[in-house]
């Protein structure tokens, strides 16, 4: 029976801030970056569950994770206020197209 | 102490007071000046105003005199205040200037004189110059050419004395110019005052010679310095030179020989202005200079005087002889009787020349405005052939012409023969003394020739028939304010207020008492012979306490020929005056005639010995192309160096604006191109994607990673 240890959550979190970067480097839609973005931020909090289960940190970890919980639901509420904005400016949320800050 | 009152030296109250208002006589005309000059035509009566303040200063002079004369009559009333003190003068040393005032006895009689012939002069002009358009400018100018003689008169020092002279010819300038309109009379002006400053420049000199020998400029110091032996540089010769040097100052402001010229063109201003200035005082003021300075004068200098005013005195007597216009006559006059003055003081008879100075001033001043006078009652016209028979319509002008004339001839009972004998006497003495026997030749010539030139005058303008009718129809005598100047100077001219005997003026107040030759100080070896004292002499002075500067053979000698003296001047008198009857009151002989027949004569002295060709033709026309010469000097040399200087200049300036342009500005604009094209490179990366910059993110986060290496 294979034991779950620390490199596969580790392996696991990998994968998925690759994704989320993926996500973040191909996507177009502000909101699909947007989603990589979470992605991101959740692989870091495996990483910090992980450690804290494997480690001898005490609870520290989840603590954390659970505040990044929370920063990313504070950071995608703005975020997504922004992208508002942002079509409301551009009447698009193609990133591709949103280079304003370029001239 | 950089100023302090007025320090008296050993005076009493009284002095103090007469000095006071000495003081006030010198500002009054001032005052009036600085009224007429500042109030414009604001003040209706200005003149009026003027010619009381005159009448003050007269009243004011006449007590100074009174004063004077009767109680300090040897005794010479000096108030100084110290004007310039400095210590630490570099080659000076301490240097020391007083500004002062003294009175002496010659010092109040022409303060007197002055005063009288200005306040007079002031009253003819009330009604002369009426409707001209600078009344009052006019009488202002008269203010300032008052004040600035008074100081001459009046000072103790020859530095006082230098700024008055100039202040006198400024506005000499500014009275003979009056009428500026004429370009005659603007030119007149002009050369009155470059003329003068000719012989101010050699004033100055001679000033600076006494002054660098003696750090001072008071007349006093000076004599007492020279007295005792200390001449400057030590050398007999500067002593001369000085003399001669001061005295060139008196040949411009007298007009003497060769600097004669500006006065008969001074005619041009007013005839009041001619009677003031060119009678009693800006002339006079040249006599009294050299009266002021007659004890310092060497033998050498005494006699170039005398023989500057012998030629003065002979060749504008032969000049008078033939000019027509009646103003022009009575200026070569007084050119003449100016030189007589000078070459009285060459002489060596100071008395003499100082009292013909005083009498000349008021049959001079008399004649001057007498012709003003007619002038004024022919509206304007000049020329004596154009009048005649004026003595019916002008019969006080008339009277007071006539005994002017009298005076000026030298006939007896008129001051004119007093002090005129008493020159001609001390002329012979001279003669006889040093036998130079020209000048009392010359100055006899010259009695005849004046007396028939003014006879000529009075003759052709106030005898006969009338030539222009419509003139004289309208020729009336005019009003008293012009009359009665003209009845005043001529009693004035009349022998008792100088001398009671009316043949001898040696005995009379004004020789006997009041002017003394003063004692020269000249060392003994560069006197006259005759003014050497002798041992006699010397006794003489101790028993009488008086100054007594001529040899006991001199005093001799001046009464052995004042009566030879007297009979010749009687007789050229005569003469003259006979000649000029029987030419043309009795047209005895035809004076045109005569002209025709010595007509290259005629036209010499008719045409003033061509002076004013030959100044024009080589000392003008030399100074002309002299000046045209440094014209283009300063054109082409000057300038032409300045223009190199200015283009060498411009060429540096381009080179550097080369480098400028391309170094400097190369540096500049490639430092520029080089970090914009940085820039453009790193622009780049710059997208604007936001997208881009996370792949940079990671891959530069990847490189970090296998740089640092922090697992491995």
């Amino acid at each position: 029976m294979l034991q779950v240890g620390l490199n596969h959550y580790l392996f696991v979190s990998a994968i998925l801030f690759s994704l989320g970067i993926f996500g973040i480097v191909t996507r177009r839609n502000a909101v699909m970056v947007l989603m990589g973005l979470e992605l991101v931020l959740n692989s870091a909090n495996i990483n910090f569950v992980a450690f804290a289960k494997f480690g001898n940190f005490g609870m520290s970890g989840q603590i954390i994770a659970l505040f990044v919980i929370i920063l990313a639901a504070a950071e995608a509420a703005i975020a997504l206020a922004i992208v508002l904005n942002i079509y409301k400016t551009f009447s698009t949320v193609n990133v591709d197209e949103i280079d304003k800050l370029k001239e | 102490m950089w100023m302090r009152l007025i320090n008296l030296k050993n005076s009493t109250m009284n002095e103090t007071f007469i000095l006071n208002i000495s003081i006030v006589v010198l500002f009054l005309p001032l005052l009036g000046f600085a009224l007429l000059i500042f109030s414009g035509k604001k003040l209706p009566k200005a003149h009026i105003v003027e010619t009381l303040i005159l009448f003050a200063a007269l009243v004011l002079s006449i007590i100074i005199g009174f004063t004077k004369l009767a109680y300090y009559r040897d005794h010479n009333i000096i108030g100084e205040l110290s004007w310039i003190s400095l210590q630490n003068v570099p080659v000076l040393g301490s240097l020391n200037i007083d500004l002062g005032i003294k009175l002496d006895n010659l010092t109040v009689i022409m303060l007197f004189v002055v005063n009288l012939i200005s306040f007079l002069v002031h009253l003819f002009s009330i009604e002369y110059m009426k409707g001209d358009k600078r009344y009052n400018r006019y009488f202002a100018y008269l203010g300032i050419f008052t004040f600035s003689m008074l100081g001459i008169v009046l000072t103790h020092n020859i530095l006082m004395m230098y700024i008055f002279w100039e202040l006198v010819g400024l506005s000499s300038y500014l009275l003979i110019g009056f009428w500026f309109e004429k370009k005659s009379a603007s030119d007149a002006a002009k050369k009155a005052f470059l003329v003068n400053r000719i012989g101010d420049i050699g004033m100055f000199i001679g000033i600076m010679i006494l002054f660098t020998n003696y750090k001072t400029f008071t007349f006093d110091t000076i004599f007492a310095q020279i007295s005792a032996g200390n001449l400057p540089f030590n050398s007999p010769i500067w002593l001369t030179a000085a003399g001669i040097l001061i005295f060139m100052g008196a040949v411009g402001k007298s007009a003497q020989f060769p600097l004669h010229v500006w006065l008969p063109d001074a005619m041009e201003g007013p005839t009041p202005v001619s009677a003031l200035i060119h009678a009693a005082t800006m002339v006079a003021a040249g006599v009294y200079l050299v009266a002021r300075i007659f004890v310092l004068l060497t033998a050498d200098a005494m006699l170039t005087i005398a023989i500057i005013g012998a030629v003065t005195a002979f060749v504008s007597a032969t000049i008078a002889l033939t000019q027509n216009d009646i103003k022009k006559v009575l200026a070569y006059s007084t050119v003449s009787q100016l030189g007589y003055m000078i070459m009285s003081l060459g002489v060596g008879a100071f008395a003499f020349a100082f009292f013909h100075l005083v009498t000349h001033a008021f049959f001079k001043a008399c004649l001057f405005l007498g012709s003003g006078s007619v002038i004024h009652a022919m509206h304007h016209e000049q020329d004596i052939r154009n009048m005649g028979g004026l003595r019916k319509k002008l019969p006080v002008t008339y009277a007071a012409f006539l005994i002017s004339t009298l005076a000026i001839s030298g006939v007896p009972f008129t001051s004119g023969f007093l002090s005129k004998d008493g020159i001609l006497a001390g002329t012979l003495a001279f003669g006889n003394l040093t036998g130079h026997w020209l000048i009392p030749v010359i100055a006899f010539v010259v009695a005849l020739m004046t007396a028939f030139y003014m006879f000529r005058l009075v003759i052709i303008t106030f005898h006969g028939e009338p030539r222009d009718h419509h003139k004289y129809e309208h020729a009336h005598e005019s009003k008293w304010v012009m009359t009665l100047p003209l009845v005043i100077l001529s009693v004035l001219s009349i022998f008792f207020w100088y001398s009671y005997n009316p043949i001898n003026a040696e005995s009379g107040w004004f020789l006997d008492k009041w002017i003394k030759t003063p004692a020269t100080i000249v060392p003994q070896d560069m006197r006259f012979d005759f003014m050497k004292s002798t041992a006699f002499v010397e006794t003489a002075q101790q028993s009488t306490g008086e100054y007594i500067t001529h040899s006991e053979n001199y005093v001799h000698t001046m009464h052995s020929v004042h009566y030879p003296a007297m009979i010749l001047s009687l007789v050229v008198g005569g003469i003259g005056i006979l000649l000029a009857f029987s030419f043309y009151q009795w047209k005895k002989f035809d004076a045109d005639k005569l002209a025709a027949r010595l007509s290259p004569l005629y036209k010499f002295s008719m045409n003033k010995w061509y002076f004013d060709e030959l100044y024009n033709n080589y000392i003008v026309e030399g100074n002309l192309k002299f000046s045209r010469f440094l014209s283009w000097f300063d054109n082409t040399i000057i300038d032409g160096i300045v223009n190199g200087a200015a283009k060498v200049t411009r060429l540096v300036s381009e080179v550097n604006n080369l480098f400028d342009k391309y170094v400097v500005d190369g540096l500049v604009n490639f430092s520029a191109f080089l970090s914009g094209s940085i820039g453009m490179g790193f622009r780049k990366f710059q997208t604007g994607k936001v997208q881009t910059y996370v792949v940079f993110v990671v891959f530069s986060v990847i490189i970090l990673l296998f740089i640092f290496r922090p697992f491995f």
